[in-house]
């Protein structure tokens, strides 16, 4: 249960950065009516992150080298089944869980 | 959704409730207890303290920033390399941010940043799947819905932090994929609800951003891919949608 000074003022840059994007548009964009085309942008940002999020999961960079996560894409399967199907978080979240484990368990 | 900066008047009574966030945020819990645990696990294994981990969770907050706070650590990266590594993952918070802003510009600076500083990938897509459902956001909502996440994250990660001393390795347990999951049921109910009648729309986009990210990938570290893929192709959307 201790720190140290560097890595205390380390743990606080790295809050600062992360911080910054987060609030910096609030502040920038307050009073500005942003233009019907960048709205419609935005409007997909949820649709084309989420997504992009997902196929990170699905990929290993490693040693400058690109690979698929075979672990993570057999667990994908019954995880949007059940998404699809349910349309629950907590059951997505529990099925996608055990299905890992399931995964690792077996290969 | 332009129609939503018509301002707080028009919300429901009790749509905008703290409580109604915090409700609305228990769905998520599951996602944020598993990967919190995981990251407190991981970073005991990686050598930091229960306070260190605290630290990370109260003051970064930021899973995929954590995660690779500790990997650069143990790979005895310098400072610089680890500040700057953890502003570019999570980089992708200002289009975030970007994008739930015009629903809350009638609100005062000091609300917005209050909104903004606790921001995460799953309380923007709570967020948007209730923008998609046609439904407007409210200040005292988005507090209650963040507030929740950031108390149930970090004590998360501190019971992980606690348990990482018996437990060395999580990854059997499969507690890492809550993330990925996570996004896919948030994925599901942007494309069902309200845009439906633009679903050919969304899987357009979504081909697309499957394949972006793929060549993306083989050139770049795959989260600056993240970034690119999402402002390039919610332009394409943008583009299409006319």
């Amino acid at each position: 249960m201790s720190t140290s000074m560097p890595m205390f003022w380390l743990i606080a840059a790295c809050a600062i950065v992360t911080i910054l994007p987060r609030i910096l548009p609030f502040a920038l964009v307050r009073g500005v009516k942003l233009p019907a085309p960048v709205l419609k942008w935005l409007s997909y940002v949820p649709l084309v992150l989420l997504t992009a999020l997902i196929v990170e999961g699905m990929l290993v960079q490693e040693g400058g080298t690109l690979a698929v996560n075979w672990e993570g894409l057999l667990a994908l399967i019954p995880t949007a089944v059940v998404a699809l199907w349910t349309r629950s978080l907590s059951a997505t979240v529990i099925v996608g869980v055990l299905a890992m484990a399931m995964v690792r368990l077996l290969f | 959704m332009s129609s939503s900066q018509n301002g707080a008047a028009a919300l429901m009574p009790g749509q905008n409730s703290y409580w109604q966030g915090i409700k609305d945020c228990i769905p998520t819990l599951l996602g944020y207890i598993s990967i919190g645990f995981a990251f407190g696990v991981v970073g005991i294994s990686s050598g930091i303290s229960v306070l260190e981990v605290a630290l990370l969770s109260f003051l970064v907050y930021g899973g995929a920033s954590q995660f690779i706070f500790c990997a650069l650590l143990v790979a005895g990266s310098p400072p610089a390399v680890i500040i700057f590594t953890t502003f570019m993952v999570n980089l992708r918070h200002f289009l975030l941010s970007l994008t739930l802003t015009p629903h809350f510009s009638h609100y005062s600076l000091g609300r917005n940043i209050g909104i903004g500083i606790l921001l995460t990938d799953e309380s923007f897509g709570v967020a948007a799947s209730k923008l998609a459902g046609g439904s407007r956001l409210g200040d005292k909502w988005m507090y209650g819905l963040n507030f929740a996440a950031y108390v149930c994250w970090a004590l998360s990660c501190l019971l992980g932090a606690v348990a990482g001393q018996w437990v060395e390795n999580p990854e059997p347990l499969g507690l890492d994929f809550a993330l990925t999951a996570m996004f896919v049921a948030l994925l599901v109910l942007q494309i069902g609800d309200g845009v439906s009648s633009k679903i050919g729309t969304s899987l357009t986009l979504i081909i697309c951003t499957i394949i972006t990210m793929v060549l993306f990938s083989f050139f770049m570290p795959t989260y600056i891919a993240v970034l690119l893929s999402t402002i390039l192709v919610a332009g394409l959307g943008a583009v299409i949608d006319q």
